[in-house]
């Protein structure tokens, strides 16, 4: 698709305050007209959705410089590991020639005013922020200039900023601190800007060192649970042994209330609460508590019956064309997306007001929900956003917020409420069970037709993404269709020429707690295509690499294909029990591919492991990202990396196993994320030279196709093709622990054991 | 309450505590130091991993009345004063190797990474591609190559 010419020329502001704040003026992009397509994402994109839907309120993020010569920056977006706090201070030292460490980016307060402008979600930050962020930079650029000249005499053309200086021809300086009052205004001004033309770029697209690395290294680094609020002590929930269950009634509270270093038990909507002196006697108050619990919504149900009601939801594929086909249906089981930092908040709740920590994606809507719950008015609650301990789309939901500002209400007291891993794991949101069926026709050399049905578990998408969707809906080109429907259609693209295409999503069963998981569909959807296309490729006798490079669309997503396999010396000879596999994905704007190479030989695939999955290895993976223009380098790589880890547990390890109305899994060593028993020992990230002026999204994007090339380098190197995910699924490698009490006891053998890494 | 006496990051501290609080809890809610990180509290993930007279723990599963007057308990925030300079050699490796994604995980990695190092050196024989095969701790941003790629760098200059 040919990008559009860049316009340099922008609008922005200088706003009246006592210090230069500048920000960006961006009109409204009209979206694309057009009747729905197959091929809808051509034309718009999830994407393009979302930045329109910030674009209207960019003006209202400023960039300020203060007298210590710092430019700071409040994000309004979600840090949780991805590096949007790096890239973004990147695009500001860019515009205004000042050194990276003297960027501050701080993330934002909930501002209601930004509307949809402060949602961390579908890979979009740096795609939407790109351009106003370096317009806000680039008048308080001008700004500084225009001040400087008035001091030092002369023109703004005559003098020049770098590294934080203004310094006019005879050598003379001024510190851009000096200029930051000088430089402010008593009224908004309107200013024209243009920004700086890329070939000038320093900064922008050399690979950077996270901003945050030393505080992350030496512990400094703060997340919710580290912060001190005063008063704020430990609390956590006494939770129902099957999914959503509630609470009959309590047999012994004031036992509870009176154990060393208990102070409160309160029974909440979603179990009973303990707050304590410690975490530690939080987890024995719970364990002590004698509750008797009301069924939940998921009562019963297990892995089959799911899987049944997945098949009776099932969209026909249609009639079956009269010419050769290919066709399989794929299982994707219950994944968990809980980060390693588990849910929690901090939460002071006093009469007619309310403040809230935590690390939150979406914090308007989370600022709205907490003040309908408390019976506030929403302009009464503070919401801050923390650095995220992770997210894989479990912060984009505030249920421990949402749970911290009830327990603070009911008893009164600040509480720092956090999950036990065993809840976060059992009653936290999962990716919803799938299943993708796919079929092609062809005949002889061309291909005819490709259809997919994806059958799932309904997703909760009630974080503001689908506020988005349905505030842009009468914009949209897709019709009237649920914003499910228009998230799955938005976000998966044809990538060959299969003639016509057609793809569509059923839900079923709204009983369980779901979110989507980094990269949400695709993942499932692109692992069904590229099984498939690797036995479409064998029927028409091709090789599977030359079969998708003569199928791709265009020479950009070649380029990325071919990169891999001539890095990765596709079709070497490899021993029997061993294969390459090869896929191909193309999202935020971005086209990426792998390789994979695995072991699946007995030997390999059983060594022994205390307490983990050991199974097939990934031996090796080269990956190929052209994500347009590249801000960090290094971050890129970083964000394909554990997209390739993702994919790796996707295909082979981590699901949840449903049974008896709940998640067996309650713990690491349960839910089998890749360890470093699992990770490739070979691994190679090649970010190709930009062909684009804009750049794209990171987060999510290497998940898909690394999951599918797993999944096909195992049906080579096995000779059967897997059906069902993860592959490992079908053997419970663990004891399940008990759900009542629902958290395991904490060990005190940590002395008895010499030192077990 | 019980008073406990020992040493955390070269200071002796006493705290007032029931025996049975793990440690993790006396760092992090008694005595505000936060740098090890809960993750499961059942010494799985590894996360709040830590070193005792030099050697790794994982200080979730260590009731408080376990440690003596003279134990060292380090967490990653003395670990750099254990070298005797601003950063260890494996925190200086964690940089140049910009491994960190979200950070939650990062101080347990370092400390157990630290406490490898050690041990097989204490062993007399190299590192090897098994031995970092072993470490346990959960990374959930998947940084493990560059874990493996800093713990060889940062072995290298202690």
């Amino acid at each position: 698709m040919p990008e559009p010419i860049p316009r340099r020329r922008f609008l922005g502001y200088v706003v009246a305050a006592p210090v230069l704040v500048t920000a960006a003026q961006l009109d409204v992009a009209p979206l694309p007209a057009g009747a729905a397509t197959a091929d809808i994402t051509d034309i718009l994109d999830l994407n393009d959705l979302m930045t329109a839907a910030a674009l209207p309120t960019s003006g209202l993020i400023s960039v300020g410089v203060d007298p210590d010569g710092t430019v700071s920056f409040a994000l309004p977006r979600a840090e949780v590991g991805q590096g949007v706090t790096t890239s973004t201070a990147m695009l500001i030292a860019e515009e205004l020639s000042v050194p990276l460490q003297r960027v501050r980016v701080t993330l934002a307060d909930a501002r209601p005013e930004l509307l949809f402008n402060q949602l961390t979600g579908g890979s979009n930050t740096t795609i939407a922020t790109y351009t106003p962020i370096r317009v806000a930079a680039a008048v308080a650029r001008q700004r500084l200039l225009q001040a400087a000249a008035t001091e030092l005499g002369g023109a703004p053309a005559d003098l020049s900023l770098r590294a934080g200086v203004v310094t006019d021809r005879s050598g003379r300086g001024i510190p851009i601190g000096d200029l930051a009052e000088k430089a402010a205004s008593t009224w908004t001004v309107p200013v024209a800007v243009e920004l700086a033309p890329r070939a000038s770029f320093t900064v922008i697209g050399r690979p950077t060192n996270r901003i945050d690395a030393l505080d992350a290294v030496t512990g400094r680094k703060k997340f919710a649970m580290d912060l001190d609020v005063a008063g704020a002590k430990p609390a956590m929930v006494c939770r129902p042994p099957t999914i959503n269950g509630k609470v009959g009634s309590v047999a012994n509270a004031a036992e509870v209330r009176a154990m060393p270093g208990v102070t409160d038990v309160v029974v909440v909507s979603t179990g009973v609460a303990v707050r304590a002196d410690t975490f530690g006697q939080c987890v024995d108050a719970v364990r002590a508590l004698r509750v008797t619990w009301r069924p939940g919504t998921a009562e019963g149900k297990s892995d089959a019956t799911v899987l049944r009601s997945l098949a009776a939801a099932e969209i026909p594929l249609g009639l079956r064309p009269p010419t050769p086909v290919v066709e399989g249906k794929f299982t994707f089981h219950f994944r968990s997306n809980g980060a390693l930092e588990p849910n929690c908040a901090i939460a002071d709740v006093r009469p007619g007001r309310a403040e809230i920590w935590s690390a939150l994606k979406s914090p308007i809507v989370a600022k709205q929900a907490i003040a309908a719950k408390l019976g506030l008015p929403a302009g009464s609650v503070t919401v801050h956003v923390t650095e995220g301990g992770g997210s894989f789309g479990r912060k984009l939901f505030f249920d421990a917020a949402l749970e911290a500002a009830e327990v603070s209400q009911k008893i009164g007291k600040p509480v720092k409420l956090m999950w036990h891993r065993a809840d976060d794991s059992r009653q936290g949101r999962a990716h919803p069970m799938a299943t993708s069926r796919v079929r092609i026709a062809y005949l002889g050399g061309t291909v005819l037709s490709y259809t997919q049905r994806h059958t799932s578990v309904a997703t909760d998408l009630s974080h503001g993404l689908g506020e988005i969707i349905t505030a842009m809906a009468a914009r949209l080109p897709v019709g009237d269709i649920g914003f499910s429907e228009t998230f799955f259609q938005l976000s998966q693209q044809m990538s060959y020429n299969f003639g016509v295409n057609s793809r569509l999503l059923s839900e079923t069963d709204k009983s369980f707690n779901t979110g989507s998981m980094r990269n949400v569909y695709s993942p499932d959807v692109t692992c069904a295509r590229e099984l498939i296309v690797d036995q479409l490729a064998a029927a028409m006798g091709k090789d599977p690499y030359r079969f998708r490079r003569d199928f791709l669309r265009d020479d950009r997503s070649r380029a990325a294909l071919e990169s891999v396999a001539t890095a990765g010396g596709w079709g070497r000879a490899m021993p029997a029990g061993t294969a390459q596999g090869i896929a191909f994905h193309a999202e935020y704007k971005a086209v990426s591919a792998a390789l994979v190479e695995i072991d699946c030989r007995p030997a390999t695939a059983n060594r022994p492991v205390r307490d983990g999955v050991a199974g097939p290895r990934v031996t090796r993976v080269v990956f190929a990202v052209d994500v347009g223009l590249a801000v960090n380098p290094r971050g890129l790589e970083a964000q394909m990396m554990g997209g390739i880890m993702d994919g790796i547990a996707l295909a082979l390890t981590s699901s949840l196993h449903l049974r008896d109305g709940y998640f067996l899994e309650a713990s690491w060593d349960n839910y089998f994320y890749t360890r470093q028993w699992n990770t490739p020992p070979d691994l190679r990230i090649i970010v190709l030279p930009s062909t684009s002026e804009q750049p794209g999204g990171a987060g999510e994007l290497a998940v898909a196709a690394s999951m599918a090339a797993v999944a096909c380098a195992y049906g080579r190197a096995t000779g059967t093709m897997p059906t069902t995910f993860p592959i490992n699924h079908g053997t419970l490698s663990f004891t399940p622990k008990p759900t009542i009490p629902p958290i395991p006891p904490s060990p005190t053998d940590g002395l008895a054991h010499p030192w077990e890494p | 309450m019980p008073e406990h006496t020992f040493r955390v990051n070269g200071e002796q501290v006493t705290v007032d505590a029931p025996d049975d609080v793990r440690l993790l809890w006396v760092l992090r809610d008694l005595l505000g130091i936060t740098g090890p990180k809960y993750g499961c509290g059942i010494a799985v993930c590894k996360a709040c991993t830590s070193h005792l007279n030099g050697k790794g723990i994982t200080p979730c599963s260590i009731p408080v009345k376990d440690l003596q007057p003279a134990d060292e308990v380090t967490t990653i925030e003395g670990l750099a004063a254990t070298a005797g300079q601003e950063l260890h050699p494996m925190q200086q490796a964690w940089l140049d190797h910009d491994v960190a994604q979200c950070g939650y995980c990062q101080p347990g990695q370092i400390m157990a990474a630290v406490a490898l190092v050690r041990r097989v050196a204490a062993e007399g024989r190299p590192l090897t591609d098994a031995d970092l095969d072993t470490l346990r701790n959960v990374c959930r941003c998947g940084t493990y190559p560059r874990i493996r790629a800093a713990i060889r760098s940062g072995a290298a200059n202690m």
